[in-house]
């Protein structure tokens, strides 16, 4: 998705550590640089703050998020901190409970992207010739359906359920993952090392999963959180079209319920959506991290 | 390159597209057998229930006795004539239905994609030339912020913002209730078009602009733009003449390639908005669990996006003169 986020053949070369200093390990080198990039630990931060927000703010925050307990359509700070909804819900605690599903949703369909966008360039890019040819024909079918009209298709025809909107959600985004690690594949496959282990006897699985795989994984891991950002927005999108799990609450929801009452309450639909919001700006914020950190020569640039 | 080679070029493109637009029949063909329930179950519910015969001569009459595959055939060959079912909520073909609704929504999409691919690159291009001032920062902010919210709340917040605090916008729709004749007709429209416009624009500055700016200092670092530079060329000259039509390569492929995500944040845009297109469809027929509707705005939005897709490929072909060759 984005280029910057492909590293480069080069890209160590650029970083020669200074002689006298002692080599670190390169997983804690770049441990280091991501904590002391300032907007990633603010990610990280925020995203900490959010989690402990939905794990146990409903518990701590104690009000039923599902029960009428107050006047509808009350203003924040009038009995309940950010107000209530057209049925006289706390929306503070509908944001606490909505997380869950939210966050669930995104995290479990992001995996599922990631894990097919994969599979399929793994595939493409290590056999090429006619599997390639046959695999990126299919990438390209899912690339022309509308992703969010595909999903909406998906959950009206099987129901809404938790497993089907991450299915739905998990099925229709892995393209761009897929180019990616293609792209990888094809770039590393043809390396020194890759030919000398294949030459050594290692077998297809061996070769793609344990010698290429690693190697190509920080570019992976870069869009990864693209595409956990993208697919939380996604659950938020089909949440506000009515189409979550009816039995929970999700933040998308919450918004789409209330959106009748958009011009006299504002607070119904404004306060879910920064909630979505400052969730998707932290794992962005984390993910530019990431890629500052595995990716020197952008860090310069940048 | 010769005539006949780019016959034969533009024959195996269409040929492809064709082949992916089928793909996208059979899908649906299959989400039909899937779906809970059959048609006629659907009709039958619609009439408020049938006797075991009419049921069974309804099944004969829609060829569901038959084997999936004559099913599949059957169903291919309709789609081909144009036929793409029946809605009983709206009391329309399909066809006629969406036909209705596209205006509405190319309007939508084409004026968002103008407007976020020419702010986006001029924000980018912009600030390509000073990556570390104030101007940079701000795009890489306010990139953040596109892609981080919701675009159906993007819309929302503006419809508090100027519709309702400072209310120059109308709230929702396309049309005034009374419609103005002649050009007034066009500017009522082009009023109603602004936030909804803007709403779906966000996103795609956010990206556009990010995208330029990356792809901007990348070109500007080249050799060639150092020769520009050393046979005298003005400043403007280098940066908007041979920086930004090599910077715009990226831009123009995304364009395409986005298409179809466009279209999908069309569905959400419309919705808020109340604005009679395709994607506000999709959105009433989930409601009423009109398949039929639903399935061929599916296949009606990737024959739109394939278009835009070829479309895309010629933009290519004039803006980068090296392709026309191969």
């Amino acid at each position: 998705m984005k280029p910057q986020a492909i590293a480069t053949p080069d890209a160590e070369a650029n970083t020669a550590p200074p002689p006298a200093a002692k080599p670190d390990h390169p997983l804690r080198e770049t441990l280091k640089i991501f904590i002391k990039n300032k907007s990633a630990a603010g990610g990280l931060i925020l995203m900490g703050i959010i989690l402990f927000g939905t794990i146990f703010g409903p518990m701590l925050y104690g009000v039923d998020a599902y029960e009428m307990v107050w006047m509808p359509l009350s203003p924040p700070g009038d009995g309940t901190p950010l107000g209530t909804d057209y049925i006289g819900r706390d929306i503070f605690a509908g944001i606490l409970v909505g997380g869950r599903v939210t966050l669930t949703v995104g995290a479990i369909s992001a995996i599922m992207t990631v894990v097919i966008g994969i599979l399929v360039g793994a595939l493409a890019g290590y056999f090429g010739g006619r599997v390639d040819a046959a695999l990126m024909k299919f990438t390209e079918f899912f690339q022309v359906l509308p992703s969010l009209l595909l999903a909406m298709v998906l959950v009206t025809i099987f129901a809404p359920s938790l497993i089907t909107i991450i299915f739905a959600i998990g099925i229709v985004g892995w393209a761009q993952v897929a180019r990616l690690t293609r792209a990888e594949f094809m770039r590393i496959g043809n390396l020194e090392y890759v030919k000398a282990a294949r030459a050594a006897g290692a077998r297809d699985m061996y070769l793609m999963f344990r010698v290429i795989l690693p190697g190509s994984l920080p570019p992976i891991i870069v869009s990864s959180a693209l595409v956990t950002g993208a697919s939380i927005l996604f659950e938020a999108g089909l949440g506000y079209l009515g189409l979550g799990d009816p039995n929970t609450l999700s933040w998308g929801m919450i918004i789409g319920q209330n959106q009748n009452y958009l011009l006299d309450a504002w607070w119904t639909v404004t306060c879910p959506g920064i909630a979505i919001f400052l969730t998707v700006l932290a794992i962005s914020l984390i993910g530019d991290g990431i890629n500052d950190a595995l990716n020197p020569r952008a860090r310069k640039r940048a | 390159m010769d005539f006949y080679q780019r016959m034969t070029s533009t024959f195996w493109r269409l040929l492809e597209a064709f082949l992916l637009v089928m793909a996208v029949v059979v899908l649906n063909f299959l989400l039909i057998q899937l779906a809970p329930g059959d048609p006629v179950e659907v009709i039958v519910g619609e009439m408020g229930g049938a006797t075991e015969e009419l049921i069974a001569q309804l099944r004969v009459q829609y060829g569901l006795d038959r084997p999936v595959i004559e099913q599949l055939g059957i169903y291919v060959g309709k789609v081909l004539t144009g036929d793409l079912g029946y809605s009983y909520y709206f009391n329309t073909p399909v066809l006629d239905l969406l036909l209705q609704r596209v205006p509405a929504t190319v309007i939508l999409v084409m004026s968002a994609l103008v407007l976020s691919v020419i702010v986006g690159t001029f924000a980018g291009a912009l600030t390509a030339k000073r990556p570390d001032g104030m101007g940079s920062h701000l795009v890489t902010v306010i990139s953040l912020v596109g892609y981080s919210a919701p675009v159906f709340w993007i819309g929302m917040m503006l419809i508090i913002l100027f519709a309702s605090i400072w209310p120059i916008f109308p709230v929702a729709g396309m049309y005034s209730i009374r419609r103005p004749d002649g050009f007034a007709y066009y500017l009522d429209i082009a009023h109603h078009l602004v936030l909804p416009a803007v709403t779906l624009a966000t996103i795609y500055i956010a990206f556009y602009s990010r995208l330029a700016r990356t792809s901007m200092i990348e070109v500007l670092g080249q050799d060639y733009i150092r020769t520009a530079r050393a046979k005298g060329l003005s400043e403007s000259k280098v940066g908007w003449k041979h920086g930004l039509r090599n910077g715009l390569i990226p831009i123009v492929t995304m364009v395409g390639l986005q298409f179809g995500q466009l279209f999908a944040g069309a569905v959400l845009v419309e919705t808020v908005f109340n604005w009679p297109g395709l994607g506000r469809l999709a959105y009433e027929s989930i409601l009423r669990r009109d398949y039929p509707t639903l399935l061929g705005i599916l296949l009606f939005s990737a024959v739109l996006v394939m278009i835009a897709n070829a479309l895309t490929d010629l933009a290519y072909r004039w803006i980068d003169p090296r392709i026309r060759k191969t």
